[in-house]
């Protein structure tokens, strides 16, 4: 191997080639074709992102490029990355071409690395496993450091010598990303495959880890394969677009042309469905805060909530003297990063958390040392709509069982009253009566959410918490829940607390808004003054790094909100 | 995958039955070893259940109409596996021996499932002073060896000896007062967990009672391990009866056949060359906790997806072999004449 000095591939000819792959997974219920007929080209120091909805084939792509699938799945076609195909190579090559020509950053930073060993070390040991198959000389432990310090400071991370002894704990979520890009470009490869490197990241770190992304296809000209669903991601980093559906590719253009003119209906359907700051807003044309006549349903005043802290630690304060109100009718948005407080807030609204001070009238009822008991004959009054659908439904029960649930316990219906209201309550939220029969794993992730609606509405309730009701759905299954939602509100006229992370789904919906920062409310107001016009400096953070999905349009917003994000 | 959601609305319910579940998801290694397992547990189920219509004479039969048994008699057409030390036939000894473990598995095992569910459920659910209480419990029992309880239990029972059915009970209790803390552990384990889950917690805030939340959410979903530790535990079962009763702990010759007492009377003869009042109710042993141990062991593999085998994706057009990688060839080559 005497090419390892210069690679063949970088600066002539692709530096990925995938020809016609096909993926078949064997389960249970016989095989599943993950990916079926997929050709696409990677050139030196291009950016290109393969988007799709879950179950698009997308990560099982992405994985074939580093011959990741697991034992299950069988591929066939050729995936070249510098003249080998790593489909059919030995194990022994496939080592060398990982790390080497093709690295790999994950969605999870926190579980992609190792907790107990330190970022050097973990970046070193990419170092050190190539080091014996190139000229034959190893690399002692002192240069594997040097140049794990070295990978550091090309990320970014601030005073890279004494942090490259740090363990992964000690990092931020948005730094951990950056040890894990550091460790991917420790050999410096030609090839950086990104499986959803800012989905689990919040909206002011994923600025700066795209940014930093983009940097290094600027400095270094690595190719990166960026594997999202969120298009807003795609218009600020990507060159060229592979829309993937149902493990097809769909549509392939430069990104400026398929955001201006998306040739196929899928991919149409997907940029519509994109929520877009600003368009849409819920509180559009008002001036002031409406629903103010009826009766105040939440109250909170300087509410604090507490976590007890281990042994020795002070108490986690979640939430930090925060005041609002929910009047009768009114959809209130609680917008906050992770962390934030927002999901306490909701919580303990429902009685799912204790409040530790301060005041929290629910109904009419002070909420600070509440009993069970007392709380119960409000409950009905309640309902929660949970994150994810799927794990908020009991799987041994039928969607009629689950739905009429609140019902049994508060009313004692009949079997056919509970039946028949079950009916309604799922044609209400536009699927059909039929499906009470049904088991949840029977149902899309978008048709267990409306079910889910319909549970937290059968009793007809004053107020609705949702707790992140669609950052587990795909973006036009959200599109529609989303609307449905609306529609919903309107018909029934309950109050209703919508929590997200997701500024543009909330304005989307609420008619008032208040962000969230650190436990503490640093803002609230109508919601398109709060977009339009953000006051508090962490607001304008927050609304200058969301992406959105328009090339040149994101491209004019991250100059402008240059200064904003590095305030 | 889209095959079960989309077309089966619900699979009879035979098919969902835990064995026979497992039955049909499995392929290969693991269905042998499953198959074993099952073909050896049906042969003792139904060994013990027709072992008066098997066994030529009773277990306590020491003589017929041609008089007295002779002792440590060799394999006879008259005795098939000889006869002990005391006259008694050893294969009626070995086929009556599978009763006694059969009913002992059955009541041992049901006494301790009860309990032990119950017990975890509400430990879990509720924690607190109860739970911790409960949980030191299960663990200073755990410290004790299992079968220096069982000795100390059936002491206090049955002062050592007693009737088939003193006896039995006397094992079963001294048997469950181990494997309670099993199930407590475990489903305990499980509430804990389950008792996070969005589902649970919708249920409270829709403000259901903590006996609906334990019996309608919580249980079903809990006891899924609960077929695979029956079957392990139902193996354990049989070496601690065959352990008290190799110590004399058991129950009397007189009262029932037991594989541990006969096991403990063949000592002597190993030595002078008697082989088969030893052989065949050790074997009776090991056959019946292999067999068990692979029932569990394979429903413990197929239970998780990671450890399940299944057939290799696209079998099915297997013998078009080289098609796949003919357009790799064809580009592999295209790419290295270019460089």
């Amino acid at each position: 191997m005497t090419t390892n000095i210069d690679r063949p591939g970088r600066g002539s000819g692709p530096v990925l080639d995938i020809e016609n792959l096909k993926v078949t997974f064997a389960t249970d219920g016989g095989d599943v074709f993950a990916v079926k007929d997929v050709s696409l080209e990677v050139n030196p120091g291009e950016v290109v992102a393969i988007v799709g909805e879950s179950g698009s084939g997308k990560t099982v792509t992405a994985k074939t490029i580093l011959g990741l699938l697991p034992e299950t799945a069988t591929s066939q076609g050729a995936v070249l990355i510098n003249g080998n195909n790593v489909i059919t190579v030995s194990a022994a090559k496939l080592r060398q071409i990982r790390g080497r020509d093709v690295a790999m950053v994950f969605q999870e930073p926190s579980t992609a690395l190792n907790p107990v060993y330190t970022v050097g070390w973990q970046i070193a040991e990419g170092i050190r496993a190539h080091a014996d198959t190139g000229s034959g000389n190893k690399i002692s432990a002192k240069e594997a450091k040097t140049r794990a310090i070295e990978a550091l400071r090309k990320v970014g991370i601030p005073d890279p010598e004494t942090r490259v002894n740090y363990y992964p704990h000690q990092f931020s979520g948005g730094q951990k990303q950056r040890v894990v890009i550091a460790a991917a470009l420790a050999l410096n490869p030609g090839l950086i495959v990104a499986d959803e490197p800012t989905t689990a990241l919040d909206v002011t770190v994923q600025a700066e880890i795209l940014e930093l992304l983009r940097d290094l296809r600027d400095k270094y000209g690595t190719s990166i394969v960026l594997i999202t669903h969120n298009m807003g991601v795609v218009a600020d980093l990507a060159d060229r677009v592979v829309v993937m559906y149902q493990g097809d590719v769909v549509e392939e253009a430069p990104a400026r042309v398929l955001f201006a003119e998306p040739k196929q209906d899928y991919t149409k359907k997907l940029l519509a469905a994109v929520p877009h700051l600003g368009r849409n807003s819920a509180s559009e044309g008002m001036t002031e805060r409406a629903h103010q006549g009826g009766k105040v349903l939440v109250e909170a005043k300087n509410l604090t909530i507490e976590y007890p802290g281990r042994l020795g630690s002070p108490a986690f304060k979640a939430v930090d003297g925060v005041s609002f109100t929910v009047s009768e009718g009114e959809v209130f948005g609680l917008v906050g990063e992770s962390g934030s407080g927002k999901t306490t807030i909701g919580r303990a609204i429902a009685g799912l958390n204790r409040t530790t001070g301060g005041s929290l009238k629910v109904l009419g009822y002070e909420m600070l040392n509440y009993k069970e008991r007392t709380f119960k004959p409000l409950r009905k009054e309640i309902g929660f709509v949970f994150q994810d659908p799927a794990a908020s439904f009991n799987p041994q029960l039928t969607i009629g069982d689950c739905v009429a649930e609140p019902l049994i316990i508060h009313s004692k219906p009949t079997p056919a009253e509970a039946r028949k209201r079950v009916g309604e309550l799922l044609e209400s939220v536009q699927l059909p009566a039929s499906y009470a029969d049904r088991f949840p794993h029977e149902l899309s992730g978008g048709q267990r959410q409306r079910a889910s609606l319909a549970r937290a509405l059968i009793l007809n309730p004053k107020l609705l918490i949702a707790d992140e009701p669609t950052s587990a759905l795909d973006v036009s299954v959200q599109a529609v829940v989303l609307e449905l939602f609306k529609e919903i509100q309107q018909e029934f006229g309950f109050a209703a607390l919508f929590i997200s992370h997701d500024l543009a789904v909330v304005d989307m919906l609420s008619h008032w808004v208040g962000v969230l920062y650190k436990g503490k409310m640093v803002e609230q107001g109508l919601g398109n003054q709060v977009m339009g016009n953000p006051q508090h400096n962490y607001t304008k953070k927050l609304i200058a790094s969301l992406p959105v999905p328009d090339p040149d349009e994101q491209a004019r917003r991250r100059e402008a909100f240059k200064a904003v994000l590095h305030s | 995958m889209n095959a079960t959601t989309v077309s089966g609305r619900k699979q009879p319910l035979i098919y969902r039955l835990p064995v026979i579940s497992h039955f049909r998801t499995s392929v290969g290694l693991q269905r042998g070893m499953l198959v074993t397992g099952l073909v050896l547990s049906a042969l003792f189920l139904l060994t013990a259940v027709f072992a008066p219509l098997i066994a030529p004479y009773g277990y306590a039969q020491l003589s017929d109409a041609a008089g007295t048994f002779p002792a440590q008699q060799p394999p006879s057409p008259a005795h098939i596996w000889g006869t002990t030390v005391s006259g008694y036939d050893v294969f009626s000894r070995v086929i009556w021996g599978a009763q006694t473990a059969a009913v002992v598995i059955i009541v041992a095992v049901a006494m301790s499932i009860f309990l032990g569910v119950a017990l975890g459920l509400i430990s879990g659910y509720f924690g607190g002073w109860l739970d911790r209480m409960l949980v030191v419990i299960a663990d200073a029992i755990y410290a004790f060896p299992s079968l220096l309880l069982a000795i100390v239990m059936s002491i206090v029972i049955s002062h050592g000896q007693s009737s088939f059915w003193g006896g039995i009970v006397a094992c079963s209790i001294s048997i469950s007062v181990v494997f309670v803390p099993q199930y407590f552990r475990v489903i305990r384990a499980e509430t804990i967990r389950l008792k996070a889950e969005p589902y649970v917690e919708s249920a409270k805030v829709v403000g259901a009672s903590s006996i609906r939340i334990m019996g309608r959410h919580i249980f079903k979903n809990a006891t899924r391990t609960l077929p695979l530790i029956f079957t392990l535990n139902a193996s354990e079962a049989i070496l601690t009866l065959a352990g008290l009763g190799f110590l004399g702990f058991g129950i009397e010759p007189s009262s029932a056949a037991e594989w541990g007492y006969d096991l403990n009377k063949a000592i002597a003869d190993a030595s002078s060359g008697i082989w088969w009042t030893g052989i065949y109710p050790g074997t009776a042993i090991v056959l019946t906790v292999l067999g068990l141990t692979l029932v569990g062991e394979s429903m413990n593999d197929l239970n998780d997806p990671r450890l399940r085998g299944r057939k290799k994706a696209g079998s099915k057009k297997a013998p078009a072999g080289p098609v796949p990688t003919a357009g790799a060839q064809a580009a592999t080559e295209a790419e290295s004449s270019s460089s």
